[in-house]
């Protein structure tokens, strides 16, 4: 659709040495704002579930995760003209989101005098969201306390180690990828990982 | 022994790995299931209600002791200002008061308290400060003007 845009303008500079009316002028401003306005309104179909999934991992909150990605797309539609293409759009939103993340977790901090209107969903209610598959009770109910601990784990993790340790095992992003959502370098993301790893290694290894 | 021990490690990376599975389905089914759910507007002036009135009245407390301390500390001022403005009684009224005292003393020398001798010191004393020659502000003129005259 980017591309449609793009090819609007090389035809509107090729016609440029005809004497072009304000109309057709008019025309393909408005055929461009209709090609980006369906643009942006596919993307949202496409990334809004993966976008809430990976906000509402990191907040355990689902109003808050809703209200983040409003305005994560928000912010999005805003500076659309701006995205150049670059990194792809999932990219793109990840990292608003994750900046969205980050300026709440700030905010909650500098307003620690407020009450702590949190809804966060229990870690116990968290891990019972567990498709049953072709497991035993028994099994199932392994698997959840399992999950219940990687929640606990997530939770002690700090900022950027729990962000990099949903984007690579909740939204099974390459490091490359997690590297420029997060803007730090694929070392970074590395070490930053195998620290929660560790952690949440250590936590299933101190349940066992 | 080694090959214990990477045998162990394989079989710990691949239940960790599991479980990290585990994790993913379990947030994606959350996940899925609440996007998909439409939810009513949670309601919240009501409950932030008395919130914001409690503000309101340490907001006016504040602002209440503020003005008041100030108010104080404006008169304490004034006072101060006051007392060092104001001139310390005149010499004349010293004397009085001396004077006065004088006078009392003997009342009390009849009733045999003090010895007579230390009373007429101190009237010695309170005479010899009466009579003490003050300078005043024509004088060095007036005796210069004696001055000429004599020449």
């Amino acid at each position: 659709m980017r591309r449609i845009g793009a090819s609007t303008r090389v035809m509107a500079a090729g016609t440029a040495l005809k004497p072009m009316t304000q109309a057709t002028a008019e025309q393909i401003a408005g055929l461009e704002m209709e090609a980006a306005a369906q643009e942006f309104s596919s993307v949202v179909e496409n990334h809004r579930p993966q976008i809430f999934r990976f906000l509402l991992a990191s907040t355990r909150d689902v109003d808050l995760a809703e209200t983040l990605t409003q305005e994560c797309f928000l912010k999005a539609h805003r500076n659309w003209k701006k995205f150049r293409g670059e990194s792809s759009a999932m990219t793109w939103l990840m990292r608003i989101a994750i900046n969205l993340t980050k300026d709440h977790w700030r905010n909650r901090r500098m307003q620690f005098w407020r009450h702590a209107q949190t809804h966060s969903v229990d870690m116990d209610e968290a891990s019972e969201w567990l498709p049953s598959g072709e497991r035993s009770a028994e099994q199932q109910l392994m698997a959840r306390e399992q999950v219940g601990r990687v929640w606990k784990a997530v939770e002690g993790l700090s900022e950027r180690q729990r962000t990099v340790f949903l984007l690579r095992y909740v939204e099974e992003q390459e490091l490359s990828e997690i590297a420029r959502a997060t803007g730090l370098s694929e070392g970074t993301v590395k070490a930053h990982l195998s620290r929660a790893l560790g952690k949440v290694r250590t936590e299933l290894g101190s349940w066992r | 022994m080694s090959s214990r021990e990477s045998m162990t490690e394989k079989t710990e990376d691949q239940a960790l790995e599991q479980v990290l599975k585990n994790f993913r389905s379990s947030v994606c089914a959350w996940s899925d299931a609440v996007y998909s759910e439409v939810r009513p507007v949670a309601a919240v002036a009501p409950h932030g209600n008395w919130r914001l009135a409690a503000g309101w009245a340490l907001g006016c407390l504040l602002a209440a002791t503020s003005v008041a301390g100030g108010v104080y500390e404006q008169r304490h001022h004034r006072q101060e200002v006051a007392k060092i403005t104001t001139p310390a009684p005149a010499p004349a009224q010293a004397m009085k008061q001396q004077q006065q005292q004088a006078v009392a003393q003997p009342v009390r020398e009849e009733n045999g308290d003090m010895p007579a001798k230390v009373d007429e010191d101190l009237l010695a004393k309170v005479d010899s400060d009466v009579s003490r020659p003050v300078p005043r502000a024509m004088e060095p003129l007036v005796q210069l003007m004696a001055e000429d005259e004599t020449e």
